[in-house]
């Protein structure tokens, strides 16, 4: 075996070592429960794949939330006609957003730079606005589309209220009010619901590196580099963006069945342009064109998501408990504005401060750290003839 | 030499940039095996008339004819992919890849095409591949920086990198922009070598050259342009008595 397979082979039973033993990692920072834990594996998919587009070829979509919509509207479809088994959902799911990837890459791919990223955003502004008017009768509008209880003989009720589940009925699967999701019997519940998602993430981070480590990706960073010099060396670059974009798009739709999987519901608001515009932020707070760098954007993104939006004006004022009554009504006033429902303000705010001072993000830092760290003890062992290697 | 076949034959070929005739009624053959030199004044045409054959810029008329092939009517991958390789005036390269893949790049293109979705193939296992990227890193004396970053080479490396992209595709054709212009003497020295090592391996090179020592030491046939004119052409020693190119070109450059 090859040095780099070798070291891949080890990152990556590291990476399935941290992300199954999650549940007890992350227990102190008061992560180790299943409903964040979920959230992290999937909107770490979604940004994986973003990543794959975006930190590979350059190219900035800003309609990404799209295909995460399409995602969850084609795994509840899936749920309602066919089975509450997952595995049709996803499977659907993938195919619809690759599907539609292609439709809305090959257009937006025909420009570069802003204007592809408008076309992308303009596409998805589209589509979330078609879920709420003319595409009611799939998306269920402002309701959004639920699993139900099973259509019953002699009841005349339309597809969105009552669910048919063909393959489950063939099986004579029994229901009792409005069923769970299951992977052939497993509920997708709890930690159950959990660990399926956690394999998907570890599938979808080995397939990233693969794509990283080949020639595909190869092209893909050359895209980056010097698309104009690709073409003057014989390379038909559309295609190869035309991929990339499907397959970001794939992922993007498998991280919208994985939602829907945990809750059977989907809603436009899914494809609304502060998702898209979420998971740039996943990606450059992480390190945008790194391997490990979204999945670690997308981590910290949720979980402060979940301490900022959780706290209340109760909270903070119990905590400024310490300050004299005029002082702490002030301050609790201040600061509720960046919790709660304001949370998206201390998001922006730490985004600035990552473009600005850290443009390559988490893993720029990580790397900045472990710089220093060697230069310490090369100046300690001169000796050593240490070479410059190139950075990841 | 005139028994050769024509493989780059332009022909009639114009353009314009809003008044100025960058090119007019260009007529050029380019036999196979050769070193055709182009030499001219600055702002003669010479960077356009490779832009032409390369798919860059469209003629306002006339065509260029590669092989059989229409090329003003392909688009510059395709071109490429017919067997006619670039180097350009202004090192264009990959510079945020290392030395090494910016060498793969143009092989892996000639070895599989314009497009082929090959996401399974490690690029570590390309060991073919590799090796003939070291060898050509080799030849341009590159071979130690080959991990570096491309970014990080002066100008005149990156210039050298770009002669070993192009060479490692053995185009039909390599069209060379002034291979040495803005390098340091010994700079162009080793460039020259090369230059004249390679030529030993018979590929039919179009070299754009203000560089006189560079130009005669090399070329088999000089083409002179003049304000977007062909004013003369032939072998070195027939250029170099020629008196319009003294009056022209030479003159003002002694
Ligand atoms: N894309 C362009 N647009 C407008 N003018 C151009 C363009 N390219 C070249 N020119 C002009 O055409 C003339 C020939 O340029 P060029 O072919 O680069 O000359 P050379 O390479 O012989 O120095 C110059 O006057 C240049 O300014
Ligand atoms: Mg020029």
């Amino acid at each position: 075996m090859l040095l780099q397979e070798r070291k891949d082979l080890f990152l990556m039973a590291i990476f399935s070592f941290v992300v199954l033993s999650a549940p007890i990692l992350f227990q102190p920072i008061g992560a180790g429960y299943p409903d964040l834990l979920q959230k992290f594996a999937i909107y770490g998919i979604f940004a994986i794949g973003f990543n794959i587009l975006f930190g590979l070829t350059g190219y900035l979509s800003f309609g990404h939330a799209a295909f995460l919509g399409i995602g969850s509207y084609a795994a509840v479809w899936s749920f309602k006609l066919f089975t509450m088994n997952v595995v049709p959902a996803i499977f659907l799911s993938v195919i619809a957003a690759g599907l539609f990837a292609a439709l809305i890459g090959f257009v937006s791919l025909r420009r570069s730079g802003i204007y592809f990223s408008i076309l992308t955003l303009a596409f998805a502004q589209m589509s979330y606005s078609l879920a709420y008017s003319v595409l009611t009768p799939i998306t269920n509008g402002e309701t959004g589309l639920q699993v139900r209880a099973l259509l019953k003989e002699g009841q005349t009720r339309g597809l969105l209220d009552a669910d048919i589940r063909v393959i489950d009925s063939f099986f004579g699967v029994e229901e009792f009010g409005i069923p769970i999701t299951n992977f052939f019997g497993l509920k997708m519940s709890g930690w159950e619901g959990f660990y399926f998602c956690a394999i998907i993430l570890i599938i979808a981070f080995f397939i990233s590196l693969k794509i990283f480590r080949s020639d595909f990706g190869l092209m893909l960073r050359a895209i980056k580099s010097n698309q104009n010099r690709l073409n003057y060396t014989g390379i038909n670059t559309r295609p190869y963006l035309l991929v990339a974009f499907m397959i970001s798009g794939m992922y993007a739709g498998l991280a919208g069945s994985l939602l829907a999987v945990t809750d059977p519901l989907a809603g436009a608001e899914r494809m609304q342009w502060t998702a898209s515009g979420e998971v740039v932020l996943m990606t450059i707070l992480g390190g945008a064109g790194t391997l490990i760098g979204p999945l670690i954007g997308a981590g910290i993104i949720k979980y402060l998501e979940q301490i900022f939006s959780s706290i209340n004006n109760y909270v903070l004022f119990t905590f400024f408990d310490f300050l004299p009554v005029e002082l702490q009504v002030l301050v609790t006033k201040l600061t509720s504005l960046f919790v709660g429902e304001g949370w998206e303000l201390t998001l922006g705010l730490m985004f600035m401060i990552v473009v600005v001072f850290l443009p390559g993000g988490v893993v720029e830092g990580i790397n900045r750290i472990m710089g220093l760290f060697h230069k310490r003890k090369r100046k300690e062992d001169t000796t050593t003839n240490h070479k410059a290697q190139p950075a990841e | 030499m005139s028994q050769n076949n024509i493989v780059l034959s332009v022909a009639d070929v114009s353009k314009r940039f809003g008044g100025l005739n960058a090119l007019s009624d260009v007529d050029l053959q380019i036999e196979e095996g050769t070193v055709h030199a182009i030499i001219g004044p600055n702002g003669a045409g010479k960077s356009t008339l490779l832009n032409v054959c390369v798919g860059r810029i469209k003629p306002d008329e006339g065509h260029v004819i590669f092989d059989g092939e229409i090329l003003d009517r392909h688009k510059p991958h395709e071109i490429n992919q017919l067997g006619v390789a670039r180097v350009f005036q202004t090192p264009e390269i990959f510079p945020d890849l290392s030395l090494l893949h910016n060498v793969m790049l143009p092989a892996l293109a000639k070895r599989d095409g314009a497009f082929k979705f090959n996401a399974w193939v490690g690029l570590e296992r390309e060991n073919a591949l590799r090796q003939e990227a070291e060898h050509i890193l080799e030849d341009v004396n590159l071979y130690d920086e080959r991990m570096q970053e491309a970014a990080s080479l002066s100008r005149g490396n990156k210039r050298r990198l770009e002669l070993a992209m192009g060479l490692i595709q053995k185009p039909r054709l390599l069209l060379l922009d002034e291979p040495t212009a803005g390098m340091a003497r010994h700079d162009t020295n080793r460039t020259i070598d090369l230059l004249k090592k390679l030529k030993a391996r018979g590929m039919t090179k179009v070299i754009i050259e203000h560089d006189m020592h560079v130009v005669f030491s090399l070329a088999d046939k000089i083409s002179v342009l003049a304000q977007g004119q062909i004013i003369a052409e032939g072998t070195p020693q027939e250029v170099r008595g020629n008196p319009k190119v003294q009056e022209a070109y030479l003159g003002g450059a002694h």
